[in-house]
């Protein structure tokens, strides 16, 4: 046996998992009624081919890149406004949801009295409300109840958003280092100004560059929401769409492209200054 | 009376007994050393006297109230008078030294004032004041990741002289400078706390510090005080039982009985 035949051991196992994926895929598949042969019969593509071939040139025209601007503008505005408001929620709930500023946790070895831990879930609970329904859904009713336009997209993002920023800066709180805070408890600092001194100096980065991750996201779904009436860019393709001008939705494309790429660079710049 | 405790035992979440039945005075303006060796409760008594740990049994006082008779508003306003000195002082990386060590006072200011000072230094004179006893004046706006051990160390200390307590708890207050700075900053503590007419208790690894720079120490070994006398009538012998240690002599048993030798940690 100089030469035992070469035969991979993991082989098998592979060849038995890469099978069990297909087979447990398969219903998946045919549940969602996906059929990627569509895509490619002639009819179809041509029809596809000639909506694309309309995305070029880019509409440039004075008037529409006027239109283009206000939209844009519009939807930054729904955004920032609507995380604005998120925050005035989100900030107060984290603190009262997170464990990081429990006096009772600091005489326990960091786990709070079962009666402060109770008082939390209410809170918790409410970020959870806040944050289950989707923003599109709560776009559909305020459309409703204040009529078409950015009033609407602003309200369904600073519901939607002060939950989940609510959360995850809850949990942030509690990830950094806990003895800074713990250590100014115990000198008799009251909770808000052990949070100032401890907890944020640790938290501000990671924070900040999750607010700014949401605000881009915020963008993205203003526009969404912008579909079912909201105002901004995301009305302005439905028109667009509707109206068959694929050079519009191309340029609101690239100016859409234009935005996230600000985001991310507002994200590492504002990082480098904090880290 | 500054600090009272009586029969005041501790018992770990898992079991463990840390401190067991001690009883404890120490009046106003004294300046107490606690030794011991490693694991002896050294610091598990320093943090039921800054009221960080609930004692499972027994009673205890500080600056002539029992904290854990007192509501939650009440006791902290009992912690602002006494200050805790860390081994390692628990600063965030980022944070400069003039807001670390202003943040002793935290207790003290409104909260207004507090959110204030993290805008801009309210009290630099001040800061500045406490840490030049410390030789660290020029060290002001660095920040706490760019300090080495023992200076960390001095900037907690600096930070409890600025809280300005009534009541002193160093643990291990010293144990990362070499044993010329350690000495030299030991009796600034001291200097400063005799001045003010503060009370003091630290725990230190370093008996001849210990014995040197206090006039009362208290030797810990199992939870439980050994001894409370002045140093001048300490014996070598107590010394000895303070510190024996019948694990680490049971490793060598084949070589030569070793001459019994005084076992005195240094820092």
């Amino acid at each position: 046996m100089l030469n035992p035949p070469l035969r991979d051991p993991a082989a098998l196992p592979r060849l038995a998992l890469t099978l069990l994926a297909v087979l447990l895929l398969w219903p998946g598949l045919t549940l969602s009624e996906l059929n990627l042969a569509v895509l490619f019969e002639q009819q179809n593509a041509a029809n596809m081919g000639g909506f694309l071939a309309e995305f070029w040139p880019p509409a440039h025209d004075r008037e529409f890149l006027r239109l283009l601007a206000r939209a844009t503008l519009e939807t930054l505005a729904i955004a920032t406004a609507g995380m604005a408001l998120a925050l005035l929620i989100a900030i107060p709930g984290a603190l009262l949801a997170s464990r990081a500023l429990s006096l009772s946790a600091v005489h326990r070895g960091g786990r709070p009295a079962w009666w402060a831990q109770a008082l939390r879930w209410p809170v918790r609970g409410l970020l959870i409300v806040l944050r289950s329904v989707p923003e599109i859904v709560w776009a559909l009713l305020f459309v409703r109840a204040v009529g078409l336009g950015p009033t609407a997209g602003v309200l369904a993002i600073a519901i939607t958003y002060s939950g989940m920023l609510g959360k995850v800066y809850a949990e942030i709180f509690e990830s950094v280092d806990p003895r800074p805070s713990r250590a100014l408890l115990i000198a008799g600092s009251p909770r808000l100004a052990a949070f100032a001194y401890g907890v944020l100096p640790n938290a501000a980065a990671e924070m900040l560059s999750y607010t700014v991750y949401r605000w881009e996201c915020a963008i993205r779904a203003s526009v969404v929401m912008g579909f079912v009436g909201a105002g901004g860019l995301g009305q302005q393709i439905d028109l667009s769409l509707r109206m068959f001008a694929g050079g519009e939705v191309a340029s609101m494309l690239l100016t859409f492209l234009l935005l996230v790429l600000l985001a991310d660079q507002l994200s590492r710049l504002l990082r480098a200054r904090l880290l | 009376m500054s600090v009272s405790l009586s029969g005041v035992g501790l018992t770990h979440a898992n079991g463990k007994v840390a401190l067991n039945e001690i009883d404890l005075r120490v009046k106003l303006g004294e300046r107490v050393a606690i030794i011991g060796p490693s694991g002896a409760g050294k610091t598990s008594l320093l943090r039921l006297l800054a009221s960080n740990l609930q004692p499972s049994s027994g009673q205890i006082q500080l600056l002539g109230q029992q904290p854990w008779q007192l509501s939650a508003g009440k006791r902290q306003q009992l912690r602002a008078r006494i200050g805790l000195i860390h081994q390692t002082p628990p600063l965030p990386p980022r944070q400069r030294v003039v807001t670390a060590v202003l943040a002793g006072k935290l207790g003290q200011w409104s909260l207004g004032k507090s959110l204030l000072n993290l805008l801009h230094p309210l009290d630099m004179p001040g800061a500045q004041a406490a840490l030049a006893r410390l030789d660290l004046a020029d060290k002001l706006f660095e920040r706490c990741d760019q300090l080495s051990g023992g200076q960390l160390q001095r900037v907690g200390i600096a930070r409890v002289l600025y809280q300005a307590p009534e009541l002193i708890l160093a643990d291990e207050p010293v144990s990362a400078m070499d044993p010329v700075l350690a000495g030299h900053t030991l009796s600034v503590l001291n200097e400063e706390v005799s001045r003010r007419g503060m009370t003091l208790l630290a725990s230190l690894h370093a008996v001849e510090l210990a014995l040197a720079h206090f006039p009362r120490i208290i030797g810990v070994r199992e939870g439980r005080i050994v001894f409370d006398l002045p140093p001048a009538a300490i014996s070598v012998n107590a010394l000895d039982a303070l510190y024996a240690n019948e694990q680490l002599q049971a490793v060598p048993a084949s070589a030569v009985p070793a001459p019994v030798s005084v076992q005195i940690p240094r820092c």
